[in-house]
């Protein structure tokens, strides 16, 4: 399969199943997109004569020389050949290496867009207890098999308003590194209202990943990230922000905005983060149903497309011209260290290899099922109750979802969120329609950028 | 004059015989946690051996 398309002057093409990206000349890209495979030794008369009225028969003979060489080593028109690959062969489920700790079902922020429930999780508030905490921990090693590296995410609603424990779990698992011979990487998400020097200094000798959130522009920002008395939190969190930013050196960290029907024209808040100084920075869509005033539905996408078209621009630009540079996930491939192919088709891991443990010790699949009670798997005290759930989880991949069969993106996305698909749609295997179109363009874009920015 | 600047090697292909074994960073415990950013994320194995 080949995905081909133009982008501000650019013409690319994907071929999706060797994972090569061709950025080609007006020419090369008009033949690409006459042809069909098979390709034959010698170029059709009717492709000659569909392309006459633009180009002589000895260009398009030229440039199918070329494309034939590509096809035959395997860069272009290459077949699928990983179905088998990532079938299910015993039944047995993956092990459990990555956990997103619930350690505060509060904050100190009341978000609009909040899937938290602004932290509640649409049950009751409360902090995640030591015992809890730890008794995670324990849960993870036991489960994790021959699995070395094991992550831990404090999230929450807000984890700085459980510090304590934060600092307990990380000591505790510290502690059993060395018997078990496992690598623990931590992650923070925060709001960015409780830090200070204390915690930051903690947070930088033993935290892996810091997510800190910031919607952008301050009208942006302060119209949906509310405090409990109903102001903005921009100028409550910025100068934080930046100083945690800065004393990690601008890495292993991200600022995390979220933008939603409010903030059509998000390019100008990614910008205006990078024009901030924060170097890594990550803006994702807001989820949410049709019915609420912040989602984001299909009327919006054709002002999101040009948005991202607008701001791969002048990230290349800056890049380019070394200019203010800056990284944004959505545009961070790396063509040729990406993932494996395996991890591509297999998706996010939710429930399997991810799960997310409740201040009560409830195990959900993920961060964005806790609360849904049809998805609970199983508790910190009894370990996985609910098989079923991770089976039917570990049986979903690219191939399970027919949304994706003729998809260019489906190795960039790995088959989309099961969460906004189950909770959307009302199953894991038809991905939320808005995410997959937001997906594609952003897939465009990074494959922009990687031909626009020069070496 | 070529007309075809190819970017990257087949790196999909590459990576089918040697992939999976699961060491790396999960997708959400990065930066996104409402999407999949699978294609973001760097290979554990690539990342080692660089060091």
């Amino acid at each position: 399969m080949v995905h081909s398309f133009e982008m501000n002057g650019k013409y690319i093409v994907l071929d999706v199943y060797s994972g090569c990206v061709h950025d080609v000349d007006k020419l090369a890209f008009d033949v690409m997109n006459a042809l069909t495979p098979p390709l034959a030794e010698e170029l059709s008369d009717d492709i000659l004569q569909k392309l006459s009225a633009e180009y002589s028969a000895d260009e398009i003979r030229e440039v199918y020389t070329e494309i034939l060489a590509l096809s035959r080593a395997g860069q272009l028109f290459s077949e699928d050949t990983y179905k088998e690959m990532i079938l299910p062969s015993d039944g047995e489920l993956p092990p459990v290496k990555a956990m997103c700790l619930h350690v505060a079902h509060d904050c100190n922020l009341r978000c609009k867009y909040c899937f938290a429930d602004d932290g509640a999780y649409q049950g009751s508030r409360a902090l995640m207890s030591e015992e809890i905490a730890l008794g995670a921990v324990d849960f993870l090693v036991a489960n994790s098999a021959n699995r070395r590296n094991l992550e831990i995410d404090f999230f929450g609603g807000e984890p700085l308003m459980n510090f304590g424990v934060v600092k307990k779990t990380v000591e505790y698992a510290r502690a059993l590194e060395k018997k078990f011979d496992k690598n623990f990487r931590f992650t923070i998400t925060t709001n960015g209202v409780l830090l200070n020097d204390e915690n930051m200094k903690y947070i930088n000798e033993n935290m892996h990943n810091v997510v800190l959130s910031l919607d952008g522009r301050k009208d942006v920002n302060d119209r949906v990230r509310k405090t409990a008395g109903g102001g903005g939190s921009y100028d409550l969190v910025l100068k934080k922000l930046l100083t945690m930013a800065e004393s990690r050196n601008q890495d292993n960290y991200y600022v995390r905005g979220t933008y939603t029907a409010y903030n059509l024209d998000f390019a100008a808040d990614v910008l205006h983060l990078a024009d901030l100084g924060f170097v890594q920075t990550s803006v994702e869509p807001a989820v949410a149903a049709d019915d609420k005033e912040y989602a984001l539905r299909e009327e919006h996408l054709p002002r999101l497309f040009d948005e991202y078209e607008r701001l791969a621009a002048e990230y290349a630009r800056r890049m380019r011209e070394k200019d203010d540079e800056f990284r944004f996930f959505h545009f961070m491939i790396d063509l040729e260290q990406g993932p494996c192919v395996i991890k591509r088709l297999s998706g996010c891991g939710a429930g399997c290899e991810y799960v997310a443990v409740t201040p009560e010790g409830d195990i959900y699949p993920c961060h964005q099922f806790v609360g849904m009670i049809e998805y609970k798997i199983g508790d910190i005290e009894n370990g996985i109750q609910n098989e079923e759930i991770r089976t039917k989880l570990n049986g979903c991949n690219v191939y399970t979802k027919d949304v994706c069969s003729d998809c260019f993106a489906k190795f960039y996305c790995g088959g989309g969120c099961v969460a906004n698909a189950g909770i959307y749609n009302g199953d894991v295997n038809v991905p939320h329609k808005v995410s997959c179109e937001l997906q594609k363009k952003r897939v465009e874009c990074a494959l922009y950028v990687e031909c626009a920015r020069g070496s | 004059m070529g007309h075809i600047k190819t970017l990257n090697s087949a790196v999909l292909k590459e990576s089918a015989s040697e992939g999976g074994c699961g060491e790396c960073q999960t997708s959400c415990q990065s930066a996104c946690k409402t999407s999949c950013t699978v294609g973001n994320q760097g290979c554990e194995r690539v990342q080692k051996e660089s060091k």
